[in-house]
């Protein structure tokens, strides 16, 4: 007993306030953090990979069907989307790099950006789930399918071919994985603005100025990590097969 | 930052990660791959490649993502567990995916 405390009482030299007593030291610390939210980040990736799976599956079984459901996206808007949140997941590593280096009004500014960047994304794909609705594209009840059974004169000429009645019925399968993928992928959004906000939040007011950068690091990860998820779902969703 | 090293046991190991900070070069040049990366993507789509379509995106796509990782993440500059961990994650998502994969594939076969 009286060992352990002059152990304790020798090894417990100076360091800064927000290292924990059970780390030997920061670098202990942040790459314990880093590695938690790395662990959480796979399991992510496993949530994520069933729906790539069921996705892989559906489309190998009804390929037609999810041809022409993927020509019903609008590839300008996809592709904005993508731009919006490459650049976004720029700005957030810019931030992360303000908060190492300490420069506080950057990393007010890329937080914001970031900000905009995330806002900007969900109002476009608000604006696409607007048009899915109008068209009976959303899976369920007042789904309709008839439109790939007889495309009108217009989508003809643009290539799009007429479905048999049970392929155009399949259709609802891609729609339904395509809500199911970008609509979890919508929720981690939206999760990750609610947390970038609060972040602002105490950036605007001189925070992570301290050297205690571990949250802005750990939110990174996950804001680019949506980001990963995004890069897969645009040419799987929707560039299928454009060149027909 | 090296003083708390010398404090460190050198067994336990964390012994080569000094916290490396990633530039706005490093990360303009990402930003730049990134963005050429999807418009390779969006022209590889109106090209009539049969089945080699959907190869190419995934091909492409991978790169983008490993990018990310290694630079937007920080995982070229972290630690040996680090890297393992990741490593061991996509391995075991692959393995997961390649199985269920694999017994669609094998059974009814010619059904789909």
């Amino acid at each position: 007993m009286s060992d352990s405390t002059q152990v304790l009482a020798v090894e417990h030299h100076e360091h800064p306030p927000y290292q924990r007593h059970h780390f030997v030291s920061m670098e202990q610390q942040n790459e314990t953090t880093s590695f938690g939210m790395w662990l959480f980040l796979l399991t992510e990736i496993m949530f994520f990979g069933g729906l790539f799976t069921a996705y892989l599956i559906y489309r190998n079984w009804y390929y037609p069907a999810f041809v022409a459901g993927s020509h019903q996206l609008d590839i300008l808007l996809g592709s904005f989307n993508t731009l919006l949140l490459i650049t976004s997941s720029f700005t957030m590593a810019m931030g992360v790099w303000c908060a190492e280096t300490k420069r506080s009004k950057g990393l007010v500014w890329s937080l914001i950006a970031t900000l905009i960047l995330g806002l900007g994304f969900l109002g476009i794909k608000t604006v696409e789930y607007k048009e899915k609705w109008e068209k009976h594209h959303i899976p369920g009840t007042s789904f309709s399918w008839q439109g790939f059974e007889h495309p009108t004169p217009d989508e003809i000429k643009k290539g799009d071919k007429a479905l048999p009645e049970d392929i155009a019925r399949k259709t609802e399968v891609y729609f339904s994985l395509y809500f199911a993928m970008t609509g979890m992928h919508a929720v981690h959004m939206i999760i990750g603005i609610a947390l970038l906000c609060g972040m602002l939040w105490k950036a605007m007011r001189g925070g992570y100025m301290d050297g205690h950068i571990a949250y802005v690091e750990n939110f990174g990860l996950y804001w680019h990590f949506v980001d990963i998820v995004w890069i897969f779902l645009f040419p799987l969703l929707y560039l299928i097969s454009r060149h027909q | 930052m090296s003083e708390h090293f010398a404090n460190h046991d050198p067994n336990s190991g964390h012994a080569e990660e000094e916290h490396h900070i990633v530039g706005p070069a490093t990360y303009a040049l990402i930003f730049g791959a990134l963005l050429v990366g999807t418009a390779i993507t969006i022209g590889a789509s109106y090209l009539e490649m049969g089945p080699w379509n959907p190869v190419i995106a995934l091909a492409i796509a991978v790169t983008k993502a490993t990018l990310v990782v290694l630079f937007f993440m920080h995982i070229k500059y972290s630690s040996k567990l680090m890297k393992l961990t990741v490593g061991a994650g996509v391995f075991t998502f692959l393995i997961l995916v390649g199985m269920s994969l694999s017994d669609y594939i094998s059974r009814a076969w010619g059904q789909w």
